[in-house]
């Protein structure tokens, strides 16, 4: 870890300061590109234009920013070229930099072969919040991505089980990680309570049970010699489920 | 990986025929039995009230006997958000919400985030603080391992080594509170140093607790690792591959356990751990067993660690030299013009971070610790992300667990050494 010395200033970094740091932001590809890294060279060299740009971050953290519609391809070569073999995916998150800007999704990758580290990045739209998902590559990305999707509203194309993970099943008021999230939450104080006590813990039962392509579980209630119950007005909370009656067979 | 299967399911034993009905009285009322009783996979919940999903899970079973079929595990119920908050909070509040995240090695935490953020401003700590924020890891590693074994072993059947390890739980307790005031709300750290230097006689204490705590251990692993419970409980369970733990993102003890000789702190390393003489064990199995052994060994050398890192403590301040980052002090805030306008737009604005981002593993004690923050420039951030090491290791507990015995759910969820405040953050 090589951090040049840098105290920082009241307003952040002054231009002075930009150039003592030598290449904090480094240049834009492909000319003065880095070579202390290998990755970033070779991947311009395989996709071109597909390699937006390329920065490096803090000293020594490479950043190669992509063309969201062939980040899979992308992130596929790393992880299987016999040169850089990224076989360890660290982390998927997403950031939102707030006023319309896009939002960045954000891989951290790790060779633990190389040793090396290198940060993919891919900024979307707001209108077009759709990336493929690495999980047929990295297992990993499951859950990190069901949490991009909870928290941030992004879809990932092509992932298995693309629910919400820490927030609640029928949480109604958005993504809460995005800028304009308030903090509060998008509902009034007194909806939020009407809408926590009209809650129906089935509800969640039945969810909870429906798992990658499987249909939810229902008792028939004509079974178990009860009456139906009235259908509400949400056609998923029509479930009568009282508890964990028989599933369907694996 | 080895999955067992059970031949003998009781739902399906002939003496009791298709039309079996639990016995009245003994269930809920007759409208509430399930008439399909016979043959059908049956659902169950472990959690998220329980003592063995140590904390806020919930694993949605479905077994067939008492063979796991399908696993899903439901977390978010401790959901607080901190990630959203700390976009609201200044650089140094920031650290409060850390240390409750994981609150079994709060100091890791504090440690970790303030790395990072230093490392977008391009600040280098004095070597005083390195080592003591070594020291504070290495000491947190021991007393996050500690809890592990102890409701490890509780969950396999053992109670005195969950005494034993408690008890030397409780002097870390001190020296948290001897330190910090706080026994588990460390907020140990601050941007550019520490809250403050260690107490006159901590460092004594360290290394009282470091020497004390190999004696404990060699108790504990008297009792466990050749205990014939144990072993037919955790060797051969939940095992996972080398591949498929990096595939799955195991991190830590738990990928270790499967043989890839993985630690941030050789591989990335930190603040001069290449320079710290200790081992990195690996397991070979990847089963729970490992997992144990893996962690047994963790601690020695983290114990090996500690007297390095007290043996070359060196004297000096443990905050930068920076009026502009770390606040001085009351005295000069008082008498000094320059100082006390420092201070006040330190209190104000809170500091200020360039422009910048950094993602900074460390090696927590469940894991590779990551913290993202992203700056513009400003005294708060744009974005606080934290690489969840427990979480990324939760979500392989069904590719453990399926096939497996229902007992067997517990074992391994208890090797996995999980703490949800980090999990849902």
């Amino acid at each position: 870890m090589s951090v040049e010395p840098r105290a920082p200033g009241y307003d952040g970094v002054t231009p002075e300061d930009e150039s003592e740091a030598g290449s904090t932001r480094g240049p834009v590809m492909p000319d003065g590109l880095d070579r202390a890294h290998p990755t970033p060279g070779a991947l311009v060299e395989s996709f071109g234009d597909a390699i937006l740009r390329h920065e490096v971050m803090s000293g020594d953290e490479h950043v190669v920013f992509v063309e969201p519609s062939r980040s899979f391809d992308i992130l596929e070569w790393l992880r299987n070229d016999p040169d850089h073999l990224y076989n360890y995916l660290s982390d998927v998150t997403a950031v939102d930099f707030g006023g319309g800007r896009p939002l960045q999704v954000v891989w951290q990758l790790y060779s633990i072969p190389y040793r090396r580290a290198l940060r993919v990045k891919a900024e979307l739209p707001l209108d077009a919040l759709e990336v493929q998902s690495v999980e047929p590559l990295w297992k990993s990305a499951n859950w990190l991505e069901r949490e991009v999707y909870d928290l941030f509203g992004i879809r990932f194309s092509g992932h298995p089980d693309l629910r919400r993970i820490l927030m609640p099943t029928h949480y109604a008021e958005g993504h809460p990680l995005r800028k304009d999230f308030p903090l509060r939450g998008r509902f009034s104080r007194a909806e939020q309570t009407r809408r926590a006590l009209e809650l129906n813990a089935d509800d969640y039962y039945v969810d909870a049970q429906r798992g990658p392509g499987r249909e939810p579980q229902l008792v028939e209630w004509q079974e178990l010699g009860g009456e139906p119950v009235p259908v509400e007005e949400e056609p998923e909370s029509s479930s009568t489920s009282q508890s964990s009656d028989g599933s369907e067979p694996a | 990986m080895s999955k067992r299967t059970v031949e003998y399911k009781i739902s399906r034993n002939p003496e009791m025929g298709t039309d079996f009905m639990p016995a009245q009285g003994l269930m809920a009322p007759t409208d509430m039995v399930e008439p399909r009783f016979d043959s059908e996979n049956m659902l169950i919940n472990v959690g998220p009230q329980h003592p063995a999903t140590h904390g806020v899970l919930r694993l949605i079973l479905e077994l067939d006997g008492e063979t796991v079929v399908r696993c899903e595990p439901n977390i978010g119920y401790l959901h607080s958000s901190f990630e959203k908050l700390g976009e609201y909070r200044t650089w140094n509040q920031i650290v409060t919400l850390t240390d409750r995240m994981d609150y079994l090695a709060p100091l890791i935490y504090n440690c970790a985030y303030v790395m990072a953020v230093e490392k977008v401003m391009g600040l280098e700590v004095t070597e005083r603080c390195k080592v003591l924020r070594v020291i504070m890891m290495e000491m947190d590693r021991i007393f996050s391992h500690l809890l592990w074994l102890g409701t490890w072993a509780i969950d396999v059947g053992a109670f005195t080594p969950f005494l034993y390890s408690f008890q030397e739980r409780e002097k870390v307790y001190t020296l948290h509170e001897a330190f910090t005031g706080a026994r588990i709300t460390t907020s140990a750290t601050r941007v550019g140093g520490l809250m403050s230097d260690v107490p006159e006689g901590w460092t004594e204490g360290v290394r009282e607790f470091a020497t004390g705590v190999i004696k404990t251990l060699d108790e504990v692993e008297y009792l466990l690792s050749t205990n014939a419970i144990h072993l037919g409980r955790t060797q051969g369970v939940g095992a996972i591959s080398a591949e498929d733990a990096i595939n799955y993102g195991f991190s830590g003890p738990n990928l270790r356990a499967s043989g890839v000789p993985y630690d941030v702190r050789k591989d990335r390393p930190y603040y001069d751990y290449e320079t710290y003489d200790f081992e990195v064990p690996i397991g070979e199995h990847g089963d729970c067993y490992d997992r144990y052994m893996v962690r047994m060994e963790e601690m020695r050398q983290s114990v090996r660690i500690l007297h390095q890192a007290l043996d070359r403590l060196p004297g000096g301040s443990v905050n930068v030299d920076d009026p502009r980052v770390v606040l001085p002090s009351k005295t000069d805030a008082m008498n000094d013009m320059e100082s006390m306008i420092h201070h006040f737009k330190l209190i104000m604005d809170g500091l200020k971070v360039p422009e910048g981002e950094s993602y900074f593993p460390v090696e927590g004690s469940k894991g590779e610790l990551g913290m993202y923050v992203v700056s513009d420039g400003g005294s708060k951030p744009i974005r606080w992300r934290v690489r969840p090491p427990s979480f990324v290791n939760l979500s392989v507990i069904p590719k453990l667990v399926e096939g497996g015995l229902l007992a067997d759910v517990i074992m391994v969820n208890a090797s996995l050494d999980i703490v949800l405040g980090e999990i849902d953050r």
